[in-house]
C-alpha cells in the first residue's frame, strides 16, 4: 500500500526534503491503515462470543459411587470426576513432595477429599489419560507413557505438570458447578 | 552471472528466479505507460483491488459458513453476531461484490468509449469479458449462500432458465440442482463453485494483464505510442501513486457503504430464511444483473416465435456474447471517441439505454415496462450490431494528433 | 443552429449527467431524511422511482410513517433505556406468539443489564435440555447461554394456533422488511376501525393500512398502560411501539453502535490518507511535462 520510491527519481536540487517528507508521511499513515485493516482479520480467528460464554458446566454427582469415575465436558474439554476410595486418598496424602516432579499436596488439589475433579487432558501433548491404570494406580496416558497418581500428579513419563484442576464449587452435596469460583 | 541491476540477496535471487525484473517490468519502472491516462484508467487496478478484498474476506467467511440448507442462514447470523469482527467481514464481502461490479462496469464502458477493444487488443478485451462472465457466475452462486428467501428463489428462477432447452430441459435443471427442486445439494455445489470461480478469475486476470503488457495501455487519444519517448512515463512511481490515490477514494466510498448503509444494496427478503413453500411477491436480482434480467424478460412474443423463454435466455446470453465480436463489427481505425463525434453521441445513448434496462429490470413485468424493456433490448442489440458497423464505416472522424505531446512543441525527455 | 450541431455531443452528455445528478440528489435526500442508515435498495426503488408495489397487488400497503430514530444517521446510537423498555414490551406482549431465536440471554448484558440481572431474566424461562444420562429430555431454568425459547414447538404448531399463518420470528424483522423500523412502528400504531364500506376478505383479520391488503391477522398488540415501565415512562401505544421498535432494531443489528463508531474513525482516517496520497501524487507528477 505504501508508495515506494520516495523521491528516488526526484531532482537533486531544491525541494527534495519537502518532497521526501510528504512521501514518508503518506507511507507512514498508509502503513498504519494497513496494520489496522489486518487486525480484524487476525482477531476473527479468536473464539467467538458464543464460545466464550460457555463458562460453566453443572454436574449431578449423586449417582457416582465410591471408586467410580465419570467424564463430563466443560468448555469442550473432558473433565474427570472421581469419587475416590479411602485407600486412594491415603496414598495421595502420604506421598512426600520430594518424590514429585511438580510438587503439590493432595489437599491443595481438592475441595472435599473424596472428590477429585481434573481436566482430563495429559499435560504432555493433549491426549486423554486412562483411569485406574499405570504404575501409581491413578491415570496413564497411552500416547507417550505418562503415569499420574491417585491425585492426578505426574510421577513418571514425559508430561511436565500435574493434571489441571479447574475452578469448581459444590452446590449442596449432590451437585458441582465446574468453571465457577466461590463467591 | 546474468546482467541485471540487483545486488546482494536480491541479486542472488534474481539470478535464480528473475522475480524482481518481472515485477519491475509489470508494475515498476520497466513498464512504459502513456503519460496522458486519465482517472478512468484507475478502474483496472481498482477491480484487482476489489477482487483481492473479496477473496480475503471470502476465505475468512468460509471459516464459519455452514453450507447446508439447515445451517446456512444460522451460520451467517452467527458470523454477524458472535464472530469477532464477523459483521465487518460479512458486510465488506456483500457490499464488496456490488462495488466490484460497479468498478468493472466502469472499466468496460471506459474500454468501449476509448476503443480499447480494437486491434491489437482484441484478446485483451475478450479475456476481460471472460472475467466478467466468471464474476457473474461467482456473484450468482454467492448470492444463494445466505439461504434467505431471495437466495432460494433466485436459485430456483435462474436454474429454471435451463428448462427452456428443447427436449432435455427438465433433465438439465435436475442435473444442475442435484434434486427435483433447489435443495441442500444445490447449495453445496454452489458453495463449491463460489469458492472455485474466484481463483479461475485470478488466473484469467493474470493472462489479462499479460496481454495488456504486450501492447501496453491504450490512452485517451487512442493513438499508438512509442516506448521510451516523451509520450511514455514509467508505471512506477507515476501510476502506482495514482492507483493508490484511486484506491483511497474507493475505500472512502466503500467505508461509507459498509459502515453506514450496509444493507442498501441487498434485499430485505434475504433476511427471511428460505421457505420452499412461499414465493416472495417480487423477485429482483442484485442491481448489477438488472439490465440482463430486463433483456431476459423482454422476449414475450409468444404468438410470433415459439418458445419465448428460450429466446429470452438466448437474448440475455447474447447481450454479453455480442461484446466478444465488436472488434470486428466496429472497423473504424480511430479508437478514441474524442475523435469520433458521432460515435460519442451514440455511446451516451447506449449508456442511457443500459440504465433504462436496469430500471426496467427492477420493475414488475407490467404495462409500460414491458414495452420499455423490449425497446431497450432492441436498441441494445441495434447499437452493437448495425450502429457500430455503420459508424465504423461511414463516420467522418476528426484528424488524429501524431503523438500524445502534440501540439505542445516541447520535445525534450520528460523524466529528469 | 450551427452551435447546436457542433455541440450536440456535449449537450447529450450534459443532459445525461443532469439526469444522473438529479437521481443522485434524490438518493442523497432519501439517505439523509428517511430511514437513514438502514434503508434498502428495494425501498429505494419504490420510493425514489415511485413504484407502488408488486404488480396485481390489491390494496398495496401505505408507505410507513417516517420516524426519527436514535440509531439513524452516521452518528446514530441506540437509546439503551428505550431498548430495555422494548424488551419489556416484547416479553409481556409479543413473546406470546413471536419467537426471538437469534438472541441469547447473555446478549442482554449488551443493552445495559448486569450479568446477574440477565441471569435472573434467563431463569424466568423454562428451556428443554438433554438428553440426560438415561436418554430423556428434561426441563430446567434458562441460563445465560440459552436462547429465547420459541412460543411454539415448531412451524406447524405455530400455523395451527394462528389460523394458518405462523407469526414470524422477530429477531431480524427490522431488516427483513423494507424500511423495517418504520414499518414495524407503523404496523403497531396503524390499527383502527375500518372506514365505512371497507370490505374484508376474511372475517378473522383486522384493519391495518400499513400491511399489504390492509388486512392483518395479528390483533392489535398494544394498549395504553398494558405494561408498567420501571423508569416511570408513560406507556402509551406510540411510546411502546417506539420502544419495541428500538429493541427489535437492536436484535436485528446488535453491532450497530460499534459499526457507526468504527465507521467514523475509518472514514475520517481514510479521507486524511487519501488527501495525503493526492499531494504525494501531485509532487511526483510535477516531473511530468504535459
Amino acid at each position: 500500500m505504501a508508495p515506494k520510491g520516495k523521491g528516488t527519481n526526484g531532482a537533486p536540487h531544491e525541494g527534495v526534503t519537502r518532497r521526501d517528507f510528504i512521501h514518508v508521511l503518506t507511507g507512514a499513515v498508509g502503513g498504519i491503515a494497513v496494520g489496522a485493516a489486518i487486525w480484524p482479520m487476525i482477531d476473527q480467528m479468536n473464539p467467538s462470543a458464543d464460545i466464550l460464554a460457555l463458562t460453566t458446566t453443572e454436574v449431578d454427582i449423586s449417582q457416582i459411587d465410591v471408586g467410580q469415575s465419570i467424564t463430563v465436558f466443560w468448555q469442550k474439554k473432558p473433565v474427570f470426576i472421581r469419587h475416590r476410595t479411602e485407600q486412594e486418598i491415603l496414598e495421595a496424602e502420604a506421598t512426600p513432595l520430594s518424590e514429585l516432579k511438580d510438587p503439590q499436596t493432595d489437599q491443595s488439589r481438592r475441595i472435599k477429599p473424596e472428590w477429585l475433579i481434573m481436566v482430563g487432558i495429559c499435560t504432555h501433548l493433549g491426549c486423554i489419560p486412562i483411569g485406574e491404570r499405570g504404575e501409581y494406580g491413578g491415570w496413564f496416558c497411552p500416547c507417550h507413557g505418562s503415569h499420574y497418581d491417585t491425585s492426578g500428579r505426574i510421577r513418571k513419563g514425559p508430561a511436565p505438570t500435574n493434571l489441571l484442576v479447574p475452578d469448581y464449587v459444590f452446590d449442596g452435596d449432590d451437585k458441582i458447578i465446574i468453571g465457577a469460583r466461590e463467591a | 552471472m546474468a546482467k541485471h541491476k540487483y545486488t546482494g540477496i536480491m541479486g542472488w535471487i534474481e539470478d535464480r528466479l528473475p522475480i524482481f525484473s518481472l515485477l519491475d517490468n509489470a508494475v515498476g519502472t520497466g513498464y512504459h505507460t502513456p503519460k496522458n491516462l486519465n482517472y478512468w484508467w484507475n478502474f483496472g487496478s481498482l477491480a484487482g483491488f476489489a477482487l483481492v478484498i473479496q477473496i480475503i474476506t471470502g476465505i475468512i467467511l468460509a471459516m464459519y459458513y455452514n453450507p447446508s440448507a439447515a445451517g446456512a442462514f444460522e451460520s451467517i447470523e452467527h458470523i454477524m453476531r458472535d464472530v469477532n469482527y464477523g459483521w465487518l467481514m460479512r458486510y465488506v464481502h456483500s457490499n464488496g461484490g456490488s462495488l466490484f461490479f460497479l468498478v468493472v462496469f466502469i472499466h468496460v464502458f471506459r474500454g468501449l468509449y476509448y476503443g480499447s477493444f480494437k486491434a491489437p487488443r482484441e484478446l485483451l478485451w475478450m479475456l476481460g469479458l471472460v472475467i466478467l462472465l466468471l464474476m457473474m457466475m461467482t456473484a450468482f452462486t454467492g448470492y444463494v449462500l445466505p439461504w434467505g428467501q431471495m437466495s432460494f428463489w433466485a436459485a430456483t428462477v435462474i436454474t429454471e432458465f435451463f428448462s427452456a432447452i428443447p427436449g432435455v430441459g427438465t433433465d438439465v435443471v435436475e442435473w444442475l440442482r442435484g434434486s427435483f427442486a433447489v435443495d441442500n445439494a444445490t447449495l453445496n455445489r454452489f458453495y463449491s463453485f463460489h469458492y472455485l470461480f474466484p481463483f479461475l478469475i485470478v488466473g484469467i486476470v493474470i493472462v489479462h494483464i499479460w496481454a495488456l503488457h504486450v501492447h501496453g495501455s491504450g490512452n485517451p487519444k487512442g493513438i499508438n505510442v512509442k516506448k521510451g519517448t516523451s509520450d511514455t512515463i514509467p508505471f512506477h512511481p507515476f501510476y502506482t501513486v495514482k492507483d493508490l490515490f484511486g484506491m483511497g477514494v474507493f475505500i472512502v466510498i466503500f467505508a461509507v457503504l459498509v459502515f453506514y448503509y450496509p444493507n442498501l444494496m441487498s434485499h430485505p427478503d434475504n433476511y427471511i430464511p428460505a421457505n420452499p413453500g412461499v414465493t416472495p411477491p417480487h423477485i429482483v436480482p442484485e442491481w448489477y444483473f438488472l439490465p440482463f434480467y430486463a433483456i431476459l424478460r423482454a422476449v414475450t412474443w409468444e404468438h410470433l416465435i415459439p418458445n419465448a423463454k428460450l429466446w429470452g435466455v438466448i437474448a440475455m446470453a447474447g447481450s454479453i456474447m455480442i461484446l466478444f465480436v465488436i472488434p470486428w463489427i466496429d472497423k473504424s481505425k480511430v479508437r478514441s471517441m474524442t475523435f469520433r463525434p458521432l460515435s460519442r453521441i451514440f455511446f451516451w445513448i447506449m449508456v442511457a439505454d443500459v440504465f433504462l434496462l436496469g430500471v426496467v429490470g427492477a420493475m414488475p413485468v407490467d404495462g409500460i415496462w414491458i414495452y420499455l424493456g423490449q425497446f431497450g433490448t432492441a436498441y441494445y442489440f441495434l447499437h452493437f450490431t448495425v450502429i457500430l458497423y455503420l459508424l465504423g464505416k461511414y463516420e467522418k472522424t476528426r484528424p488524429l494528433p501524431k503523438s500524445i505531446s502534440e501540439p505542445v512543441i516541447r520535445s525534450e525527455p520528460v523524466i529528469q | 443552429m450551427d452551435f447546436l450541431k457542433k455541440n450536440v455531443d456535449k449537450i447529450v452528455a450534459l443532459l445525461t449527467v443532469m439526469v444522473l445528478a438529479l437521481f443522485a440528489l434524490r438518493i442523497a435526500l432519501f439517505l439523509t431524511f428517511s430511514p437513514a442508515g438502514e434503508g434498502t435498495f428495494r425501498y429505494w426503488m419504490y420510493d425514489v422511482l415511485g413504484i407502488e408495489a408488486a404488480a396485481g397487488e390489491e390494496r398495496p400497503a401505505l408507505p410507513p410513517n417516517q420516524v426519527a430514530w436514535p440509531f439513524d444517521g452516521p452518528l446514530g446510537q441506540y437509546d439503551m433505556a428505550s431498548v430495555r423498555r422494548g424488551l419489556q414490551v416484547y416479553r409481556e406482549s409479543c413473546s406470546a406468539c413471536h419467537g426471538l431465536n437469534q438472541i441469547a440471554f447473555r446478549n442482554l448484558t449488551e443493552i445495559g443489564y448486569s450479568e446477574g440481572a440477565a441471569k435472573e431474566i434467563a431463569a424466568e424461562y423454562t428451556v428443554t435440555d438433554g438428553p440426560d444420562a438415561y436418554g430423556d429430555m428434561f426441563e430446567r431454568a434458562g441460563r445465560l447461554t440459552d436462547y429465547f425459547p420459541s412460543p411454539f414447538a415448531n412451524q406447524n404448531a405455530a400455523m395451527a394456533a394462528n389460523s394458518g399463518a405462523a407469526p414470524p420470528d422477530l429477531s431480524l424483522i427490522t431488516k427483513a422488511r423494507g424500511d423495517g423500523p418504520n414499518y414495524v412502528y407503523s404496523i403497531l400504531t396503524g390499527y383502527g376501525d375500518a372506514p365505512d364500506g371497507f370490505e374484508f376478505n376474511s372475517d378473522v383479520t383486522n384493519y391495518n393500512p400499513y400491511f399489504p391488503t390492509w388486512e392483518i391477522l395479528m390483533m392489535a398488540p398494544l394498549f395504553e398502560d398494558m405494561v408498567e415501565y420501571q423508569d416511570g415512562t408513560e406507556a402509551n401505544v406510540e411510546q411502546m411501539a417506539a420502544d419495541v421498535t428500538n429493541f427489535l432494531m437492536w436484535t436485528a443489528e446488535p453491532n450497530l453502535d460499534d459499526r457507526h463508531k468504527m465507521g467514523f474513525k475509518v472514514t475520517a482516517y481514510m479521507v486524511v490518507l487519501t488527501i495525503l496520497l493526492f499531494f504525494s501524487m501531485r509532487v511526483i507528477w510535477r516531473r511530468v511535462k504535459k
